[in-house]
């Protein structure tokens, strides 16, 4: 093979000196007007091109200057017809006289374009004449080169209307049925290219053909540039006739190439109009055709030619432009082409859909429609491996989501889920993202529990494990991703019904409580948050509440919260469930409910002390509850005691002095309810800080021992700054002795502390500086303070 | 003015040239009374140049005049001169051997001298001519004008002067056309069809190839012209086939079901009517050769015959 290509350069280079030694002679023939050498050295020249040794690429070259020296020829001619030397008729009957046929051909066509021009006969007759002598060229190349040669010459010679060779009445006909002939005969040879010659070299062919298919859809070019096609003839002759030369040939590469020609060739509002015939055609073609290709390329046109303009949306009614075209490829994907790969197939369909989603953006059944046709083709297979498949599935189902910019428009299509139903997990989960993130732009409010319904039965991918062998390949991070995107998905659900909202909650739940350990904490929060939502919303409404049958109440809904937070146990995530106790717990204290708020805090305890077990976790929680406990108002005095009483006494048994210390004084807050109606027991409050100034005293102690420094003196002053706050708020146990004492103190510690702490320090500063300005201040805050001295 | 020795070729009479010349008694010179207008006949002689003589054809009368005109000083005593109009055969292979179909003579003078030029008017009326003058292979048909002085004791004076005759003939009336399938079984079978079976000489041939059947590589297909020329007859019949034309149709392998177009134009070739057992000496007969050509170079081929005419021109 690889000489091949060095001879074949050879051959080429021969042929073009062939060419070049020939046209010499044949300038000269035609500088001193001698019509019978120009004659003889033309046609040595173009015998040229009856060489059988080049590949199309080069004999392409070859031809280009052979038609370079034509068109001087051509001039020559129309110079001698005009000077009278020759009459055009004579010399269309001289050059016919040469013996071999191919030279014999390209002169005829160049005399023919001069006699056309003379319009000594009618365009069509001459026309006729040349595309009939052209069969004489069987072989392949050489002929499909000529007839080309007789495309370009031709081609501003048709009889067109309107044209300056326009004959009689048919005088369109004639102009298409010379291309028509031209084209049918092109074909033939160029598919007949692919079964001459040994069968080893067939790829080497096939691409060989491919270099040369412009050749043959050039004549389709032509025939749409006719002026005097309108849609009448293309339907009633152009198309059924290019068709029947499509089908016939069957032949792989041409069907594809002319098919995609035809399409592109011709203006949409034709393709349009002739859906049918254009759409039969294509269950004809070879099974091993690319359809898809050509068939997506089909529908985008039309859907852009539908999106150019809205006057023509009727005529996409009119012609039923919807049901051809899903029929049509109903019956390429199931009948004619059972071998396509799925892959072609879902394009089909997202192509279809596309052009359903710009011409028909009202048929949501049509939609559907297209869905369920995918849910068919797939059916019965396993998930989907090929990757471009999916790719084409998640096309498919973002269009209509694209398109909408709303969910809830895709909830509606019953088929919508089954499609997804066929994707492998992990593109389950991008298109649920996908979806997702849908809602989240357009802000989308989903409000009834049915579309919630099917909301997580599409997205279930994300909500649940579908295939548990799979999830140690996921991505941390991605799975946060994922599950954060659920959490603010459950956000976006909501309706100002609280009997439907209840109804969406529960749905809610039913779906991420199936989600599993890893899923729960991510979801189960919204979730809570989402619900207690309700319950405020409810609340607010209350004197409106009538009627006993209504499900929503706050109790019922209390109920909900509670098993779903328990979820949460079997994590475990003892913190989360912890903080969600609470913040129900604090719920419920809105709603006045005090058992509930009191099982919420039961429940809170439990957890604290059989699942918090890290001590930084458990003086978080400790704070958490003190701070909440705080502002609990619904508790009688009893539940309060007990409560307060465990508060107290889970602070004093934290780990680490410095926390016990700030755990206790914080507790001093639980006794002192700056409120109206609030709790004032100024004897436990001091008790408190004493407690906490005890802790403190052994925490510094403590250091002294371990670590040969003093402790921390900011533990003091955070205490003295609680002090101030009771001070201020009017606590009779704290007087301002007790501040004097504490400075005095905390001085003390602070000198003979020898490494002092800046931070400290500033701390200690600016809490004297405050006191120094309430001193100041004057009135009544100022007489309070004027005792203590700095 | 036309010299004998311009036109004719033949051997013997250039030989009797040769003797004339060697000691020339006297200049002959036969010229044609309408010599001027005539039409004339472009023909190729042996050595490849053409020459133009006066053409005539049947039933034409055939008038002129000799002139004789005896070398200064010198008188030509003779026992008559006459001028013949022969038509004669001559076949190559049979050397020497003339067959006049046609002889007529007048006589010009009687016996007696010539001193001066001298001129002898001639004419001979409405003479059958019904063979075409011909330059065969093998055989030649010509007409000539002979002038003979007889002499007593010295050879005669000869001169010759020829002239060519054409005949026409109208269009026939029967012109089947020719169609006919050939092949080979299960191999190619092609069917083929020309338009007329009479062609006259400026004619063209139309006509169609339709293959039926194709398993063999076929690498082209040309139509040929044959000349066949038969001379003598019997053990002796002398046969020679010339390709006159090789007119290329189609180029490449065709697939069953295609049709090609056949347009070949005679007035290129150097074509004769068709004759047939011209006075049982000769036939010239045309055919047309279909020719294959498969990628093997094996050639496939059916000869079919044409009769050839020449058209009485209107204009």
């Amino acid at each position: 093979m690889l000489p091949h290509g060095d001879d074949e350069e050879k051959w080429l280079a021969e042929g073009i000196a062939g060419i070049q030694h020939n046209a010499f002679y044949m300038h000269r023939a035609l500088d001193s007007n001698d019509l019978k050498d120009a004659l003889r050295y033309s046609v040595q020249m173009l015998s040229e091109l009856r060489t059988s040794l080049l590949s199309p690429h080069k004999y392409y070259e070859l031809y280009m200057r052979a038609f370079d020296e034509l068109r001087k020829m051509e001039m020559f001619f129309r110079e001698e017809t005009a000077r009278g030397t020759i009459s055009v008729i004579e010399l269309y009957e001289l050059v016919q006289h040469a013996g071999n046929i191919l030279p014999r051909l390209y002169l005829l066509c160049t005399v023919g374009s001069v006699y056309i021009k003379s319009k000594e006969a009618p365009a069509k007759d001459v026309l006729k004449d040349l595309v009939e002598m052209c069969r004489g060229i069987q072989h392949p190349i050489r002929g499909l080169f000529l007839r080309s040669y007789l495309c370009q010459i031709s081609r501003d010679k048709l009889p067109d209307i309107g044209s300056e060779y326009e004959g009689d009445a048919d005088t369109v006909s004639h102009a298409i049925e010379f291309v028509i002939q031209n084209f049918t005969e092109m074909n033939k040879l160029w598919v007949r290219m692919q079964h001459q010659g040994p069968t080893r070299e067939k790829d080497k062919r096939e691409k060989e053909r491919s270099q040369l298919r412009d050749l043959v859809g050039k004549n389709l070019h032509v025939l749409s540039q006719i002026e005097g096609v309108d849609l009448d003839i293309y339907k009633e002759t152009v198309l059924p006739r290019v068709l029947e030369q499509v089908v016939n040939c069957k032949d792989e590469l041409a069907q594809h190439y002319l098919m995609d020609c035809i399409i592109q060739v011709f203006p949409d509002e034709y393709h349009l109009q002739t859906l049918e015939t254009l759409l039969g055609a294509f269950p004809q073609l070879q099974p091993t055709v690319d359809i898809k290709t050509v068939l997506s390329q089909l529908m985008d046109r039309l859907s852009n030619y539908a999106a150019s303009s809205i006057e023509v949306l009727p005529e996409f009614l009119q012609v039923e432009a919807f049901s051809k075209l899903s029929n049509a490829i109903g019956k390429v994907v199931i009948e004619a082409q059972v071998d396509m790969p799925v892959v072609g197939a879902i394009t089909l369909y997202v192509s279809l859909l596309t052009f359903t989603l710009r011409v028909h953006p009202d048929r949501l059944d049509y939609v559907d429609q297209v869905l369920g046709a995918c849910v068919k083709k797939l059916s019965g297979r396993a998930k989907l491996e090929d990757s471009r498949a999916t790719k084409q599935i998640v096309a498919l189902l973002s269009a209509p989501l694209e398109k909408y910019n709303d969910i809830v428009t895709a909830l509606k299509l019953p088929n919508y889920p089954r499609v997804m139903d066929h994707l492998d997990n992990g593109t389950n989960k991008v298109m649920a993202v996908v979806i997702i993130q849908s809602i989240m732009k357009n802000t989308t409010c989903i409000s009834t529990a049915d579309k919630v319904e099917a909301l997580f039965e599409l997205i279930k991918g994300l909500i649940r494990d579908v295939d548990e062998t799979q999830d140690d390949e996921i991505d941390e991070e991605d799975f946060k991703e994922e599950q954060n995107s659920v959490a603010r998905l459950i956000h976006m659900l909501h309706n100002d019904d609280p009997e439907e909202m209840l109804k969406i909650i529960c749905t809610v739940r039913k779906h991420i409580i199936l989600g599993g350990p890893k899923r729960l904490p991510f979801t189960v929060p919204p979730l809570v948050f989402s619900a207690l939502k309700l319950v405020r919303h409810l609340q607010g409404q209350d004197g409106d509440v009538i009627g006993e049958e209504i499900s929503a109440t706050p109790k019922k809904i209390f109920q909900i919260l509670h098993q779903t937070i328990e979820a949460l146990l079997s994590v475990p995530s003892p913190e989360l469930a912890l903080r969600l106790y609470l913040q129900c717990a604090e719920a419920a204290n809105d709603c006045d409910l005090e058992p509930v708020a009191y099982e919420f805090f039961t429940q809170a305890f439990i957890l604290y002390e059989e699942e918090v077990a890290d001590s930084k976790a458990q003086v978080t929680a400790i704070h958490l509850i003190i701070g909440t406990l705080q502002r609990m108002n619904v508790f009688g005095v009893e539940n309060r005691d007990t409560l307060t009483h465990k508060a107290t006494g889970y602070s004093a048994k934290l780990l680490k002095k410095p926390d016990q210390c700030r755990a206790v004084y914080a507790c001093s807050h639980l006794f002192w309810v700056d409120e109206q109606d609030g709790i004032k027991d100024g004897e436990r409050v001091l008790l408190c800080l004493k407690r906490a100034l005890r802790i403190a005293n052994a925490a510094q102690q403590m250091a002294n021992v371990t670590r040969g420094s003093s402790g921390p003196v900011v533990l003091f002053i955070e205490i003295l700054n609680k002090y101030l706050y009771f001070f201020e708020k009017g606590n009779p146990q704290v007087t301002s002795s007790v501040l004097q004492g504490l400075i005095e103190l905390i001085k003390t510690e602070m000198q003979t502390d020898g490494s002092s702490d800046p931070s400290a320090d500033a701390f200690f500063a600016s809490t004297l500086r405050y006191i120094q300005f309430q001193k100041q201040k004057g009135g009544a805050m100022g007489e309070k303070y004027d005792p203590i001295k700095i | 003015m036309f010299w004998c020795f311009d036109i004719l070729i033949s051997p013997y009479i250039i030989q009797n040239y040769i003797i004339g010349a060697f000691k020339p008694p006297c200049n002959i010179t036969i010229s044609f009374a309408d010599g001027k207008t005539r039409k004339k006949a472009s023909i190729k002689k042996e050595n490849g140049q053409t020459a133009m003589v006066p053409l005539f054809q049947s039933l034409e009368n055939i008038v002129g005049e000799v002139s004789i005109e005896p070398v200064q000083g010198k008188k030509i005593e003779h026992t008559g001169v006459k001028i013949e109009l022969l038509g004669q055969i001559e076949l190559y292979f049979d050397r020497g051997n003339f067959y006049d179909f046609t002889s007529l003579v007048r006589e010009l003078d009687v016996p007696g001298d010539i001193y001066e030029r001298k001129n002898f008017p001639f004419e001979f009326s409405s003479v059958e001519m019904p063979y075409e003058s011909y330059n065969g292979i093998n055989v030649r048909l010509r007409y000539i004008l002979k002038v003979t002085i007889s002499r007593n004791y010295v050879s005669n004076i000869v001169e010759y002067q020829d002239f060519w005759v054409r005949n026409y003939t109208p269009a026939p009336t029967i012109n089947n056309s020719i169609k006919m399938e050939v092949g080979i079984e299960d191999c190619l079978h092609i069917e083929f069809e020309y338009n007329k079976s009479k062609y006259h000489l400026k004619d063209v041939i139309i006509g169609k190839i339709y293959f039926l059947l194709v398993r063999i590589k076929i690498k082209n297909m040309e139509l040929e012209i044959r000349r066949r020329e038969s001379t003598g007859s019997g053990p002796n019949t002398y046969v020679e086939t010339e390709t006159l034309a090789k007119f290329e149709l189609m180029d490449g392998a065709p697939v069953r079901g295609e049709s090609i177009p056949i347009r070949l134009f005679l007035s290129p070739y150097e074509l004769t009517p068709t004759y047939r057992n011209i006075n049982n000496k000769f036939s010239v007969k045309y055919f047309l050769n279909l020719v294959l050509v498969d990628e093997e170079d094996r050639r496939y081929f059916k000869q079919q015959e044409i009769t050839i005419y020449r058209l009485q021109e209107t204009s």
